[in-house]
């Protein structure tokens, strides 16, 4: 059984975890100043000895991109932090930051320093008002302290409502005061970012994980994990749940033990579908439960580790519904800039809303198939991509209640079972 | 409304936060909600003048952030989580009740303006669903009755304190302020952590049964 092994939520059961007082009583701030006595290529090199991936979905090495930050170039660089937490079922870096907002500012130092920055911008989602509150407060007191204003700028940038934000590229072109619209890469952040100035840009669980890794060591990050897939990371386990929560565990566990650790599926009922890392993640059923939760082994098993947000539907659930839902959602937060995303999840919301009110065919099923397969790959940013993973993976494991919505001229279910409201076993 | 000489004074500090002006736009935006309560054309002007932009330069920018209110929303904007895994656990029939309770659509305002209703998406607290956001502070783990009390004690002037946030809901227009990146000194205020966010600590501390 894996144990879980609490490294960044180590301390947000004390009441004044986000105090900087809170913070310094477990060693807050030691790690930087080691840092920044360091050369900072060394400290590149100990981030990829650490084997620290990514933890905003794609999972890149952290300390690789550090790396492709041109040296000497004598121009400006930019760290930017992505907290535009927005993927539905995501749930980690608000907590995370409302509890403990001077890990991230203290790995901000870090990363800066590592990779000659003089400034650092959090872009944080607009729509959840105390974490601003917490993360601004924690950034003047680091002023105060003087961790801050010393050659190292950090500055709040706070969003207003745009799930294309996330995506790295649409990001910096909002904080440079635009459209969040994604850009055409080449070039890439590492080479013409933020005010075409080289970039890195980095989530907050992968910029608040390396002040441990500075503090205890590549080898002591590396004990954790599997082979390719190194260290502690944060999983939300949500839905249909007896117990919903975060949980900070290895790389690899799988959901059958978080399930256990945590006290299962809602009593009475069972497991029909999750996904393992948001809703643009193809979705699971109970046959992935032993599926290992790192990198390559949801990969390897179709899906993708995401975010690590395990939203978890039993059998009440719907799966039309649920993924009607989803495709509404990708269809309003869809930029409009590129036309397959624009007006192929248009389309898709059209056909979906039909198949639920039982107004569908067969032929439908065939066609959002072949709109899915004209929407993939064929946009400058992912968000298009991801609409098509619900309906493409439900359509493989569900394709007979989707033929039941068709044949009982309506949906089957109903929704009132599956909400919270209704007591256990009724 | 017109704005104030200090009012002008903030936006120029805003400004200055930035390498580069026009970053200041968003913040710029928030800053006008927390005094006209909504983007007014005298808001998108007088950005546009301090950021030496047109005033349609400033006016797309607005209108591709949802945030970013073309028309007066309540004393308390309430929101309703109504994407997938919220909307099945209960959000659906929580904003079902809320329109019918209050007596307004999606995006609407009660007559006396104090609550104005909006169905949104996923607000990263899903393991506290079903969430109503309220001026952004969270309201978690909500049903149908407690969504009615929430908004029944807007209206009676007295609004319920969010789960997780400060001891009290301040105004959409004092959120907007905290939104354009200015301290209300209230960070200090509430619990640390929910239940759920301390869940998987406890267990690895042995704490649960």
């Amino acid at each position: 059984m894996t144990k879980l092994t609490p490294v960044l939520s180590a301390h947000w059961d004390e009441k004044d975890s986000f105090t900087i007082e809170g913070y310094k009583r477990h060693g807050g701030y030691t790690a930087s100043a080691k840092a920044l006595a360091m050369d900072p290529d060394a400290i590149i090199q100990l981030v990829k000895d650490s084997g620290l991936r990514g933890r905003g979905g794609a999972g890149f090495p952290t300390g690789m991109k550090w790396g492709f930050i041109p040296q000497g170039d004598n121009r400006e660089h930019y760290l930017v932090v992505n907290a535009d937490e927005s993927e539905p079922g995501t749930c980690k870096d608000t907590p995370l930051l409302m509890a403990n907002p001077h890990v991230l500012i203290e790995g901000c130092i870090i990363a800066c320093h590592a990779i000659r920055a003089k400034h650092a911008f959090i872009y944080i989602r607009g729509e959840v008002t105390h974490v601003v509150r917490r993360l601004n407060q924690a950034i003047e007191d680091a002023y105060k302290a003087g961790l801050l204003g010393n050659g190292i700028d950090v500055v709040l940038h706070i969003g207003a409502g745009a799930y294309i934000c996330g995506e790295e590229t649409a990001l910096l072109d909002s904080l440079e005061g635009f459209r969040g619209q994604p850009r055409l890469r080449p070039p890439f952040p590492a080479i013409a970012g933020l005010y075409a100035r080289p970039t890195v840009v980095n989530n907050v669980e992968s910029i608040a994980s390396v002040p441990a890794i500075i503090a205890n060591g590549a080898e002591w990050y590396q004990s954790m994990g599997t082979e390719k897939s190194k260290g502690a990371t944060l999983y939300s386990l949500s839905g249909h749940v007896n117990n919903p929560g975060q949980f900070e565990a290895p790389l690899g566990i799988t959901l059958r033990e978080i399930l256990e650790l945590s006290g299962g599926v809602r009593t009475g009922h069972t497991l029909k579908f999750w996904t393992p890392g948001g809703s643009s993640t193809p979705l699971f059923t109970a046959e992935h439960l032993d599926v290992p939760l790192d990198y390559e082994g949801v990969s390897a098993a179709g899906s993708m580790l995401g975010t690590k947000a395990l939203q978890i539907f039993d059998e009440t659930t719907c799966v039309v519904r649920a993924v009607l839902r989803w495709t509404e959602f990708y269809k309003h937060e869809s930029c409009g800039k590129c036309t397959p995303c624009r007006e192929g999840t248009w389309w898709l919301v059209q056909l979906l809303r039909d198949l639920e009110d039982g107004k569908g065919t067969e032929a439908d099923l065939a066609k959002l198939l072949d709109l899915c397969d004209n929407i993939m790959g064929r946009s400058f940013c992912a968000l298009g991509d991801g609409a098509t993973s619900p309906i493409t993976s439900s359509i493989k494991y569900f394709r007979d209640e989707y033929i039941a919505h068709i044949t009982h001229g309506g949906c089957p279910f109903d929704p009132v079972a599956s909400t919270l409201f209704v007591k256990a076993g009724a | 409304m017109a704005f104030s000489n200090e009012d002008l004074a903030i936006m120029e500090t805003i400004i200055k936060r930035y390498p580069r002006p026009r970053s200041a736009i968003m913040p710029l935006l928030h800053f006008v909600q927390s005094r006209a309560g909504y983007v007014t054309n005298e808001g998108i002007e007088i950005i546009a003048q301090q950021l030496e932009l047109a005033a349609a330069e400033v006016t797309a920018v607005s209108t591709f952030y949802t945030q970013y209110k073309p028309t007066p929303v309540g004393e308390y904007h309430v929101g309703v989580c109504t994407n997938t895994l919220c909307a099945i656990m209960g959000g659906d029939e929580i904003m079902d009740a809320l329109k019918d309770h209050l007596g307004i659509e999606n995006d609407g305002v009660t007559s006396d303006g104090k609550v104005s209703l909006e169905h949104i998406e996923c607000n990263a607290a899903c393991d506290y669903a079903p969430v109503v956001m309220a001026n952004w502070e969270f309201y978690d783990n909500q049903t149908v009755q407690s969504a009615k009390d929430l908004v029944d004690s807007m209206r009676a002037g007295n609004p319920k304190p969010p789960t997780r946030g400060p001891n009290t809901l301040v105004t959409w227009k004092q959120a907007s302020e905290v939104l354009a990146g200015l301290n209300d000194g209230r960070a200090n205020e509430g619990v640390q952590a929910g239940g759920p966010t301390l869940l998987g600590l406890k267990i690895a501390k042995g704490e649960t049964k």
